[in-house]
């Protein structure tokens, strides 16, 4: 469609970006780097808002309906007359609501990654990989195909492993990479048995006509059915194993906590608002299909979500690194949106929970980049990420201060902030469909009041930590973030998301549900209270705690030691059981065999060489004798 | 001429040929083979020209070949000649027994 055509600008600026500092970052000065990143990214930024305008608000609905329009698609690569790959851009309410995200959270983190990366080595390469990271980001949401899909989500893998091992010379970061890298590929292979499959019984990649609810191919595929479930639900059901392994559900989630070795900023912008919210993103773009062809897999979905927010929120309480805790609460907070998808119904008022999960998807990657980058600012004053090393910053830091407040209220559901308005969006859609899910996450967003408000009191309250170097407030270029985010998610809550984000483009409008809202504030408040007695004043309320839960504590504390479960498996199960035979067959029989040929060969030329005396008259001998022979033999034969 | 037959021509020939082989074989001198080597080819040459003679007279070919291999053989001669004397100035003899520099 005539119009949109400028959002083609947006990949390739960003792409170009990336060439540029990539290719040329070691020549430029340090300084030109971050400019030049910060400034192509605002220029995206630019272009996404007035993308977003115009689709929203300047050619608005057509008939009522936000719909899905094809900028452009061209033909990438082609294998044979019915199959091959397009590359284009689709924009319809979810694609535009990403660019929002994608570009407002990254260029608030390329602002602040000028102060807080200004005495690491390495800034042009930094830069570049996070223009690489944003190009790819935003190639993914906005894919026309679920193959176009697939490419953009394995680079931002790749940017993703980039960036985690920023500090190649650090094992850990390097150890956490490999582990990010692995983790996700492996669950990927499953995404990509899932396109391969969802593509032989629909026959297209397309988006448009995979969702379209008319076509061909919602029915595709219900009545071939494979140990009780039909081949449809498995394909999505392989589809949503790649969205968990990228979104870190349970039990993929273990490369999240790791890869907060990576600079903060970083973490900020990948593992916390954008990256990990790509498994949901493309549940959400598959929805059609799961709603009405699999509702199996979407109940699934909806209950790995649930455990997983529950689990990783339990873990989140006993964490003691700061950015760790702010990781499982990432995890939480997505199994959250998880659980919103799994319980939405397809179409108007019962897609609610789908309009609540983007909702909870916008808000979130607001407040918690703005957790991220305010930790980031803590880290950078103290140099630690440990609480135990914290406390009483709030007199030093005044702006992270109240920033970080504004994010865990936010977080913690409390009105008039974002978090209160998707979390209660949420909870209703879930109390519709299962009220023991309800109850279950009403808990879950308790445990988040109370693990973030742990944190709160921790950082800034507590006991008074005396610092070798006084702690000081960042420079601008970190404030400056900090403050816009702050507002942002303190009044996106107001945003009437469902009059622009619904399941089938049909805006509806949804109240809040003061039956529902009451109560779970006042769970938050609860979480806020408890945090707030024990962790307000130094003391050993919490430690007591602790060692009354004794075992239970620790298992915890240990994240339930999934880690060494994945470390036994691979290592006693996988290793030892096939690996070592393998690798003795390999080294035995196959090497074995290729050794023997050449040792028989070795040992019979070994004995034949003396042949080659150098006696040229011996040669000839030789050579007249067989001429002989021949002769006398086709003589011979041609007589008979 | 009339009682001179193909047969004795042939007779020479192998009776050249086999000189030539048992010379070839024999002989410890480098250029007393290459003598032997130059037998056997003048064998070659006095078939082609007697076979030419007596079973085709209307063609020429046999003739043409015999000049052909005189040609070559002048050749080799030179090339042999030449690796004789470069042997020769290498290693003073041309003994062609304990030449075997280039066994195993």
């Amino acid at each position: 469609m005539e119009g949109y055509t400028f959002t083609l600008l947006i990949p390739l600026i960003l792409f170009a970006t990336f060439l540029l500092i990539g290719l040329a970052g070691g020549k430029l000065k340090p300084i030109i780097s971050g400019i030049t990143g910060v400034v192509s990214l605002s220029v995206v930024s630019i272009i996404s808002y007035i993308t977003a305008y115009d689709y929203f608000f300047v050619n608005g609905k057509v008939d009522g309906v936000f719909g899905k329009i094809i900028v452009y698609d061209a033909e990438w690569l082609r294998f044979t007359d019915s199959l091959f790959i397009k590359m284009g851009i689709l924009l319809d309410p979810i694609s535009v609501m990403m660019l929002v995200v994608i570009s407002t959270v990254s260029l608030m983190v390329h602002i602040y990654s000028l102060g807080y990366m200004h005495n690491e080595g390495g800034f042009s390469r930094y830069y570049s990989f996070l223009s690489l990271f944003t190009f790819a980001m935003m190639g993914l949401v906005i894919s026309t195909n679920i193959f176009q899909t697939y490419i953009f989500w394995e680079l931002v893998g790749v940017s993703s492993y980039l960036l985690i091992g920023f500090y190649y010379n650090r094992p850990s970061a390097v150890a956490a990479a490999k582990k990010a890298f692995i983790v996700t590929r492996f669950a990927d292979l499953g995404f990509l048995i899932g396109i391969l499959l969802l593509s032989s019984l629909t026959g297209t990649f397309d988006f448009v006509e995979l969702t379209n609810v008319n076509g061909s191919a919602i029915t595709a595929g219900s009545s071939v059915l494979f140990m009780g479930l039909s081949s449809m639900t498995w394909a999505l059901i392989l589809v949503f194993i790649g969205c968990a392994g990228k979104s870190a559900m349970f039990p993929l989630h273990i490369w999240l906590p790791d890869a907060m070795e990576g600079p903060t900023p970083v973490s900020a912008l990948i593992h916390a608002a954008t990256m990990v919210v790509a498994g949901v993103y493309l549940v959400a773009r598959l929805f059609p299909l799961y709603a009405l062809s699999a509702p199996v897999a979407l109940e699934m979905i909806a209950y790995v979500g649930a455990f997983t927010s529950m689990f990783a929120a339990i873990i989140a309480c006993t964490q003691t690194d700061i950015k760790r805790v702010l990781a499982f609460s990432t995890i939480s907070q997505i199994g959250i949106m998880m659980v919103g998808l799994g319980v939405s119904g397809y179409a108007a008022e019962t897609g609610l929970g789908f309009t609540a999960s983007m909702f909870h998807l916008f808000t979130h990657a607001m407040f918690k980049a703005l957790l991220f980058l305010g930790a980031g600012a803590v880290i950078h004053a103290v140099h630690t990420n440990e609480i135990s090393g914290m406390g009483g910053l709030r007199k030093y830091l005044p702006v992270t201060h109240i920033t970080f407040l504004v994010a865990c209220l936010a977080i913690s559901g409390i009105p008039p902030f974002s978090g209160f308005f998707s979390k209660d969006e949420i909870l209703v859609a879930v109390k519709e469909k299962d009220s023991f899910l309800f109850y279950f996450e009403s808990i879950v967003s308790g445990l988040s009041a109370f693990y973030m408000f742990r944190l709160y009191f921790g950082i800034f309250w507590n006991r008074n930590t005396t610092y070798e170097h006084t702690p000081h407030e960042a420079g601008m270029s970190m404030k400056i973030p900090l403050i816009i985010l702050a507002i942002l998610a303190a009044v996106t809550g107001f945003i009437p998301f469902s009059e622009f984000v619904t399941s089938d483009g049909i805006p509806f409008i949804s109240h809040i549900h003061w039956d529902i809202a009451i109560p779970a504030t006042i769970v938050g408040l609860i979480g806020i209270t408890a945090a707030f007695i024990f962790y307000k004043k130094e003391s050993d309320l919490s430690d007591k705690a602790a060692a009354s839960l004794g075992g239970f504590y620790n298992t915890v504390h240990k994240k339930f030691y999934i880690d060494e479960i994945y470390i036994f498996v691979t290592k006693k199960i996988i290793f030892n059981m096939v690996s070592t035979p393998v690798a003795w067959f390999d080294r035995n029989v196959v090497d074995g065999t290729m050794n023997g040929i050449a040792s028989v060969t070795n040992f019979v030329s070994e004995k034949i060489k003396r042949f080659q005396s150098g006696q040229l008259q011996q040669y000839a001998f030789v050579m007249v004798t067989g001429m002989i022979i021949i002769i006398a033999l086709i003589f011979y034969f041609l007589k008979n | 001429m009339e009682n001179i037959s193909i047969e004795h021509f042939l007779i020479v020939s192998t009776l050249m040929l086999f000189t030539g082989i048992y010379g070839f074989l024999t002989r410890k001198n480098l250029i007393t083979m290459l003598m032997s080597a130059e037998l056997i080819l003048n064998s070659v040459n006095i078939n082609f020209v007697a076979v030419n003679k007596f079973l085709y007279p209307e063609n020429l070919q046999g003739q043409f070949f015999a000049m052909f291999v005189i040609g070559i053989a002048a050749v080799e001669v030179a090339v042999a000649i030449a690796i004789i004397i470069s042997l020769y100035r290498k290693v003073r003899m041309i003994d062609v027994e304990k030449v075997n520099e280039m066994k195993y």
